[in-house]
């Protein structure tokens, strides 16, 4: 570079900078929608909320819906399950939330904090292994309550998880009773 | 490596194109006048091989593409359209799919070989780690293609796999929904990893292209290690070396097509056959096989994310290779302590795949850990200390030296012992 050209270096370096920094807003703008494209688009968004009718679901036994794509667990529980579940100090688990949608981020993950008070005979909670997403075996493994058959994470009756290497209880959506028996998830 | 060039086209037209663009020249420099060493043996004909492999991948699937649909709900169905209907179409289905196993074996010599010959060492650092780039999109590669069929295997391997990011802290569960494009591996999912599967051979095709420059700027390396100090050392690859590699490629392709014709579903998962299911995951799920060694491995951590980057950090250990190793000797042939661990790392390697084909119960999860942990301690502590406390084999003055020793005596054994 010669004395001259770096005489006129205020002129040029304010061009530079300046196509620069309309080259960068132009570059991110062009990335904002190439990435943001990859997300839920609006009709996977959309897809709000089922209803599940538990009447039929007898003692003992277990339902699975689709909820956004995803398996749910709808599980009537045997009161040996809940007194197992309830007997369990929360001290004991690997993961002492509730991951309960419907209860506040830091709910300790007591049986109490899984279902409804007063519906406790009913568990509702995803079929979504929290290590790698595969979907429990109800009634397996060693705490009797789930098992994922992936990699081995094994779940209680409350579906928390007990050993294996998923780090968080089965997540539970949110979910309301609409009536009695009518739940309405979403 | 690259000396002067000795292309001298005396056709008209190719002198005409030589004075324009000398693309000619290069082909005839890189692959008929190129000195190679003397002394390859057929353990460096799998580069050429690993070369005509993506390209009759890339053909195959390009074909493939004319009659597959990528939509959960037709996406199988075009699959068995393709191996009952179209013309050829069995065929062609079966080539890609064994092919990309094929590719993987020869990739995984490939790898082996580079490992056993030190191929990694200073000044070929950077060529290493192209090869190590292209191993990683082709891991990726495949795993996308092995999706779109849409089989039980296909849906919930891909589950499993696109859920390794919810390991990130923080931002895993955006990350997740992010790849998905919903809350689930859905349609979304179905076509982008289509989109991508067509996308990375081209990618695969340009880093190969770097690999290879790379390889022409250095040289081969070769069974003794020694580098080429002259003409005597070396031939042309043209003949010798493009005779060399097609003959073993046409070895290599009797068991390839064998597969093909007669067991062309035996590399794969039966429950594949089962359309992709949601709600029910298969009792066992394992990947195909090339990415086993890789699934112990996560699966021997009992903890989600360090699972996670212990799978990731067996690859990405390869990266340092050329640092980890400290010995001044290549070749494993005069390296006699080296040698042994290179071949328990290989038994090893081998023994991470049967374990991470099988169950992750009783004590297969203790050999998955015990294999883990020999794995690591091979790369981040017996080959630094290795090096230093070795004392190697006197090497040979020269390639040249090594092989007219060779004829007489049987001196420093140039391959590896079966």
């Amino acid at each position: 570079m010669s004395t001259a050209d770096a005489h006129d270096a205020n002129r040029r370096d304010f061009l530079y900078i300046a196509t620069g920094a309309v080259g960068a807003v132009g570059a991110a703008s062009v990335a904002i929608p190439l990435i943001d494209q990859m997300n839920p688009s609006a009709d996977v968004l959309a897809l709000a909320s089922i209803e599940v009718n538990l009447e039929p679901v007898e003692e003992g036994q277990s339902i699975t819906v689709t909820w956004r794509g995803n398996p749910v667990i709808i599980r009537h529980r045997t009161a040996k399950e809940i007194e197992e579940a309830k007997a369990t100090p929360v001290g004991d688990l690997p993961d002492r939330l509730a991951r309960n949608a419907n209860l506040a981020e830091d709910a300790p993950a007591t049986d109490e904090n899984r279902v409804i008070e007063g519906k406790e005979q009913y568990l509702v909670q995803m079929g979504v292994c929290t290590h790698l997403g595969c979907v429990p075996i109800g009634n397996e493994g060693d705490y009797e309550g789930w098992f994922c058959p992936c990699h081995g994470s094994h779940y209680d009756t409350s579906g928390r998880i007990r050993r294996g290497p998923a780090p968080e209880n089965l997540h539970v959506p949110p979910y309301a009773y609409v009536s009695d028996t009518l739940i309405k998830i979403g | 490596m690259s000396g002067h060039s000795t292309y001298n086209p005396t056709n008209p037209v190719m002198k005409w194109l030589d004075a324009r663009l000398p693309l000619p020249r290069l082909m005839y420099d890189s692959f008929v006048s190129y000195p190679v060493p003397r002394n390859l043996n057929y353990w460096y004909t799998f580069g050429g091989i690993l070369m005509i492999m993506m390209v009759s991948q890339i053909i195959t699937g390009v074909v493939l593409v004319m009659h597959y649909t990528p939509d959960v709900n037709m996406a199988f169905d075009s699959v068995e359209h393709i191996r009952r209907n179209v013309n050829y179409g069995n065929i062609l289905q079966k080539w890609h799919a064994v092919g990309a196993s094929f590719f993987f074996i020869a990739v995984y010599i490939h790898i082996a070989r580079g490992m056993y010959y030190g191929s990694y060492k200073a000044p070929r650092e950077i060529l290493w780690m192209l090869g190590v780039v292209i191993f990683l999109v082709m891991m990726a590669t495949g795993f996308m293609g092995y999706v779109l069929p849409w089989g039980q295997m296909s849906f919930w391997g891909a589950k499993v796999i696109t859920n390794l990011f919810s390991a990130v802290p923080f931002f895993g569960e955006p990350i997740v929904t992010w790849l998905w494009g919903g809350f689930s591996v859905d349609n979304a999912t179905l076509q982008r990893f289509f989109s991508l599967h067509y996308l990375l051979p081209f990618v695969l095709v340009g880093v190969v292209i770097l690999h290879v420059w790379a390889l022409h700027v250095t040289g081969q390396t070769n069974p003794t290690g020694v580098e080429v100090k002259s003409g005597q050392d070396t031939l042309p690859f043209t003949p010798y070396a493009t005779v060399k590699d097609a003959f073993a490629l046409c070895v290599f392709f009797i068991f390839f097509t064998a597969f093909v014709f007669y067991a062309p579903d035996y590399l794969g998962h039966s429950i594949n056959y089962e359309k992709a299911n949601p709600l029910s995951t298969p009792a066992h799920i394992v990947p195909e096989w090339y990415y086993l060694p890789f699934y112990a491995i996560l699966r021997a951590i009992p903890d989600k994310l360090l699972g996670v980057v212990a799978m990731f950090g067996s690859i990405a250990i390869w990266f340092l290779l050329p640092w980890l190793d400290t010995s001044k000797v290549r070749s494993a042939a005069y390296r006699p302590i080296y040698k042994q661990l290179f071949w328990i790392l290989l038994v090893v390697f081998f023994a991470l795949g049967v374990v991470g084909a099988n169950p992750a119960e009783g004590w297969w999860i203790t050999a998955g850990q015990i294999l883990t942990f020999y794995y690591f301690l091979h790369f981040l502590v017996l080959l630094p200390l290795v090096g230093l406390l070795e004392t190697p084999k006197p090497l040979p003055s020269s390639i040249s030296d090594s092989v007219l020793a060779n004829g007489s005596a049987k001196a420093p054994a140039a391959q590896p012992a079966e």
